[in-house]
């Protein structure tokens, strides 16, 4: 029982930040959790003296239905809020609305914010364990942790030397950034892909490959994980565009059956979702047995678990 | 005070074989399962496995290791983060007997946590406990094992150590003085 069951940070606000270690834990942690999501009772009372309150100023689904799945299953109680139709829209500060929240005896809050750095502003303001659901364009850990851990489960546990490709629109996604980061941290290959609008520059300096050519890519990599284009945070309809039309794209950078069959070796497809399907990724590829953007989900709950279980123990 | 032996090697044989034959007196092994508390419970079980599939040849006797640490009711006062461990039962309990295993019976409160933790595979028909070590007079639940290796009398700063030959070099017992590091 030495300090490798402790995490080094008190909160989780993005990958970066965080040890190699921290993801072997949390890694470790989320494999047990997976064990009791497949038992006839998929529930252990671990946090049932804990309550939780997810605050979400963006819109989610999968990752709060993820999140809430994973408290429940720990016995935590859950407070749910989303800024649509709350007092945000009166003119409320993030401080108060979380300290007003926090005043009813809240033990930890999960949230997810349009501004990148909300997360490292609150973690200053209040005393309680934050973890980042994303933040904007910036960071999106739990996410990354449980795509760093499908991976490990597909290619095997050492992810050092593999070749893994981002492939779309880097520019725009937190995924993005929090993979590169977690997947530098276990040592693999990064190379991200796309149109040069959606590459922001100088990305090459935290050390990945830089490629527009997604046939190479496909060629290199053992596995690619496809983001979809958010054209939520590319402006209104009459601004600049970052790429001629959908079309265009999807016929350079979509994944198609023809496409993927230039791989070198049996490659794996990732997906964070939602899925744009005929856009970054064909019908045809994303139920095929190279995918494996369910199991993605299926572990979401695991290593969320692990999240909520390691920083409730940190400050108990 | 030095550190004192409880139990040697070869009483250690004696204790384990003595187990296993009371087992079998009480217990139908078609109907009835062993399941070690991870991670030092689990030896045990192991090993008692082993001795009844010797002394009944042809019995399919199963044996699961069931990790307790989420059903603990100490994870967030415990002074170190409580990490778990492997969890591998492979089989539900439903209407079966289970014999829980554990090394040293000291508090009670794994075998409470190893009671919620069972529930979740399933609603036995009956659940009985053996220990290798029941540390009497320190209990803080109304636990009690059906099957005992050996009773010790000790203070609660004491700590007993179970060493396997599995890890060190032979199967002993040992009173320490003080918990280890």
């Amino acid at each position: 029982m030495s300090e490798s069951n402790m995490l080094t940070q008190p909160n989780l606000l993005g990958i970066r930040g965080l040890t190699r270690q921290d993801i072997d834990l949390i890694h470790a942690t989320a494999k047990e959790f997976k064990d009791v999501l497949n038992r006839p009772i998929k529930k252990v009372p671990s946090l049932r003296d804990f309550t939780v309150a997810n605050l979400f100023f963006e819109n989610s689904t999968r990752t709060r239905l993820s999140f809430e799945l994973a408290e429940k299953r720990l016995s935590a109680d859950v407070v749910n809020f989303s800024s649509a139709g709350s007092s945000v829209k009166k003119g409320e500060t993030l401080v108060d609305t979380v300290n007003n929240i926090l005043a009813m005896k809240v033990d930890m809050v999960v949230m997810r914010h349009p501004h990148p750095g909300a997360h490292h502003f609150l973690a200053s303001k209040v005393n309680v364990p934050i973890v980042n659901a994303g933040d904007g364009t910036h960071e999106h850990p739990t996410q990354a942790l449980l795509d760093t851990l499908s991976l490990r489960q597909s290619l095997g546990d050492d992810l050092s030397g593999k070749n893994i490709a981002i492939v779309g629109d880097i520019q725009h996604s937190r995924v993005a950034l929090s993979n590169l980061w977690a997947l530098k941290l276990l040592g693999a290959n990064v190379r991200v892909c796309g149109p040069h609008t959606l590459i922001p520059r100088h990305l090459h300096k935290l050390g990945v490959e830089v490629s527009h050519d997604l046939d190479e890519t496909i060629r290199w990599a053992d596995a690619l994980n496809m983001l979809r284009i958010q054209l939520e945070r590319q402006g209104p309809d009459d601004s600049v565009r970052f790429f001629p039309s959908l079309r265009e794209y999807t016929m350079r950078y979509g994944l198609t059956m023809d496409r993927l069959s230039q791989a070198n070796r049996p490659l794996v497809i990732m997906h964070p979702g939602p899925i744009n399907r005929g856009v970054e990724i064909s019908s045809e590829v994303a139920d095929s047995d190279h995918a494996i953007i369910l199991e993605q989900v299926e572990n979401g709950v695991a290593v969320r678990m692990a999240v909520l279980y390691l920083l409730a123990q940190q400050r108990g | 005070m030095q550190n004192q032996v409880l139990i040697p090697p070869a009483q250690f044989a004696l204790i384990l074989d003595r187990l296993a034959h009371q087992l079998i007196e009480h217990h139908d092994f078609s109907e009835t399962d062993l399941v070690g508390l991870q991670p030092r419970g689990s030896r045990l079980a192991e090993r008692l496995q082993a001795r009844l599939k010797e002394l009944l040849p042809g019995e399919d006797i199963r044996c699961g290791k069931l990790d307790v640490t989420f059903y603990r009711d100490d994870i967030r006062t415990h002074e170190k983060p409580l990490a778990p461990n492997v969890n591998v039962m492979g089989f539900t309990v439903e209407n079966r007997h289970v014999v829980l295993v554990d090394d040293v019976l000291f508090t009670g409160r794994t075998i409470r946590a190893g009671l919620d933790a069972l529930l979740a595979h399933g609603r036995p028909k009956s659940v009985a406990l053996a220990v290798l070590i029941d540390r009497r007079f320190s209990r803080e639940l109304p636990i009690e094992p059906n099957y005992i290796g050996k009773h010790v009398d000790s203070i609660g700063a004491q700590h007993v150590l179970v060493e396997w030959a599995e890890e060190q070099e032979d199967d002993r017992v040992i009173l320490l003085n003080s918990k280890p590091q």
